[in-house]
């Protein structure tokens, strides 16, 4: 059965590749082996070959020949279809082969692999060819990755349930997606928000369940000005406020704070620990940062801040 | 052109006693769906093409199919047939002696284009490329992107809606070192910072590679105090050095498979319960868990397995009332008992 599919098919595209002008439908079962002989049965399964050819990225073109052909006829424009001519040279080569190494086992490790079969058969061997050493590497570890990337590649608008940042329960969103942003190994989502008709960003590790199509394809209009990656970095931007703040850390102790502080020396009043100031911005995340430490670090200033580590303490008791 | 009426029409593909497919006796092969065949089909013909010495085993390898099933690809390319206006069977080729010749291609000696997905995947992959400032040939990765970029078209277009940023500026020194080390193939020396025990250590390492993945560099090498493969993140290299010393990697040190995740628990590792409040969910997104479990108002239960549980205990004190560890019941009280002590500094 398959293998039967797979003769029509390729005898399809012989035919309408090899095609000087365009053919009927029946001119096309007679000139295509493995069609059926009754008319309605192969018009169905034309349909069919014609939507497969179309998924396949084969330009089918539709028209009417010159010649008085009253029936419209299809074809296969040699322009439209054939990979334009690519050469690399044996670095370039080496470059491909390590993107294409890139998306292994993520969600488009698929393309990548038909991507490279096709360049292979246009005479370029990027695989074999090995940059020593270094191996970058995405990964799609959300689920809901994959439908995105399929709304930004056609601009459909999508729905999804969302949980933001310390919220209780999820709410259901309405996104008209502009791209997909990979940040420090996290995936974002950016575009329009219809529900709050503001632009907005979207971490797809936080969407739970399934994402959704709302609209067709073609939708969603990208603005010029849009950028993506620009939403993105802004969204966890350092605020610009910074303020300092004084520690004291035991001797040998607080290695990660000590890595860009602004001063660590010796505690003249208390030996055996450093007073160490340090800048931060966001006050609860440096909190966060402090009580990891545990015994090992204490806030002398600001009152805040000490304040919110002794709250963070006493949390874990209560 | 040739015409081959029917069965045995023109020149056999193969030895002469071959023939068509399936007349060999021999089982079809493995079915892939007809699309991805089809795929493989038209770039077959293209591939040999640009060749100018094509063998069977080879070409199998490159397509990642047997022998066997390339020559029943190559048998069904040479059965194509056009019954109509005039019967011809446009493509022609042989495989004799192992060697793949194509003597008439007709419409298909090209390959098709690259789709939107496969080419938008390249060049994303090639754009994060280069954003990486431990890669050094950037000449030959702008080259490179400019020619698919060329080549591909419309279907280009998307890739640029999807970006991939990586910051690993602060450690582009640092891995400048490690390349150099593995061109040379030297030891390192390097202090490490271990934030889990916040503690420096000071180790020699082989190294093996250099990994960008979730947006950090990493040096992957055989550690000699551990006597195993070991990651170090380079933003924790406090220091390093590359020694005068030759790498000597052992023949049995196994890079580890990064796409499975950077760190994969063992079945010999503690098993830590915590329970989360909506707070404290991101818990479960930075690190595996081997289970999470849905408590209702956005809480969370999480098990998870570590052969350290020194940082869990830091992660308890930074979680405070956002996340509690609920088994092993001493590593919940050592926690309360960090806490307490903790606590005691403030009075």
């Amino acid at each position: 059965m398959s293998r039967r599919k797979t003769e029509r098919l390729l005898g399809l595209v012989v035919c309408l590749l090899s095609a000087r002008r365009y053919l009927t439908a029946s001119q096309i079962r007679d000139a295509v082996p493995g069609y059926p002989e009754s008319f309605d049965a192969f018009k169905r399964m034309f349909e069919r070959d014609k939507d497969e050819l179309r998924e396949l990225g084969i330009p089918l073109e539709t028209g009417v020949s010159a010649t008085a052909d009253e029936e419209p006829g299809y074809r296969i424009p040699r322009q439209a279809y054939v990979l334009p001519e690519i050469r690399l040279e044996p670095d370039e080569a080496a470059v491909l082969g390590l993107a294409a190494r890139v998306w292994r086992r993520a969600e488009l490790a698929g393309a990548v692999a038909g991507a490279l079969q096709k360049l292979r058969a246009a005479g370029i061997d990027a695989e074999e060819t090995m940059q020593p050493g270094i191996e970058p590497r995405l990964r799609t570890a959300e689920a809901a990755f994959g439908p995105l990337w399929q709304a930004v590649r056609d601009r459909r608008p999508v729905t999804f349930s969302y949980r933001a940042v310390g919220r209780s329960s999820s709410q259901q969103r309405h996104l008209e997606p502009w791209g997909v942003v990979n940040r420090h190994g996290r995936w974002y989502a950016a575009g329009l928000d219809t529900d709050r008709g503001e632009t907005r960003v979207f971490r797809l590790s936080r969407i739970e369940g399934p994402v959704t199509f709302c609209g067709p394809a073609g939708a969603v209009t990208v603005p010029d000005e849009a950028d993506v990656r620009e939403m993105v970095r802004e969204r966890d931007a350092t605020p610009p406020v910074q303020r300092t703040a004084v520690l004291q850390v035991r001797h040998g102790a607080g290695h990660g704070l000590r890595r860009g502080a602004l001063t660590d020396e010796p505690d003249p009043r208390r030996p055996g620990w450093d007073l160490v100031r340090a800048a931060f911005s966001d006050m609860g995340w440096y909190a966060e940062n402090l009580a990891w430490f545990g015994p090992d670090v204490v806030v002398l200033e600001p009152t805040d801040l000490r304040d919110a580590v002794i709250g963070r303490l006493k949390g874990v008791l209560a | 052109m040739t015409t081959r009426g029917g069965v045995g029409g023109g020149r056999p593909p193969e030895a002469s006693t071959a023939g068509r497919p399936g007349a060999r006796g021999a089982a079809p092969p493995r079915v892939a769906p007809a699309t991805d065949r089809l795929q493989r089909l038209l770039a077959l013909v293209p591939y040999v093409i640009s060749r100018k010495v094509v063998g069977l085993a080879d070409t199998a390898a490159a397509f990642g199919v047997s022998e066997r099933e390339l020559v029943d690809d190559l048998n069904m390319l040479w059965c194509v047939e056009i019954r109509a206006p005039d019967p011809y069977c446009p493509i022609d080729l042989s495989y004799e002696g192992g060697e793949i010749v194509v003597s008439e291609a007709e419409s298909i000696d090209r390959p098709l284009r690259l789709g939107v997905d496969e080419a938008s995947a390249l060049l994303v992959a090639l754009r994060m490329l280069a954003e990486l400032s431990s890669l050094e040939d950037r000449s030959a990765l702008s080259r490179t992107i400019a020619k698919l970029e060329a080549a591909a078209g419309e279907a280009g277009a998307v890739s640029a809606q999807v970006a991939v940023q990586v910051d690993d500026r602060g450690t582009a020194g640092t891995a400048a070192q490690v390349r150099d080390a593995l061109d040379r193939g030297r030891r390192l020396h390097l202090s490490h910072y271990v934030q889990a025990r916040d503690e420096v250590t000071e180790r020699d390492v082989d190294p093996m590679r250099l990994i960008v993945v979730e947006g950090r560099a990493y040096l992957e090498g055989w550690c000699l105090r551990a006597e195993a493969v070991r990651l170090f993140r380079l933003d924790r290299v406090l220091a390093l050095t590359v020694t005068g010393e030759p790498a000597a990697v052992p023949t049995g040190a196994r890079p580890r498979d990064v796409d499975q995740g950077l760190y994969r628990p063992s079945p010999d590792d503690a098993e830590v319960e915590l329970e989360l409040s909506a707070a404290g969910r991101w818990v479960a997104e930075y690190f595996p868990c081997e289970s999470v479990a849905d408590l209702g108002d956005g809480r969370l239960r999480v098990g998870l397995r570590t052969p350290d549980t020194q940082w869990v205990r830091r992660l308890a004190l930074q979680l405070g009332e956002d996340g509690r560890v609920v088994s092993p019941p001493a590593l919940a009280a050592q926690v309360r008992e960090d806490a307490a002590a903790a606590l005691d500094q403030y009075t």
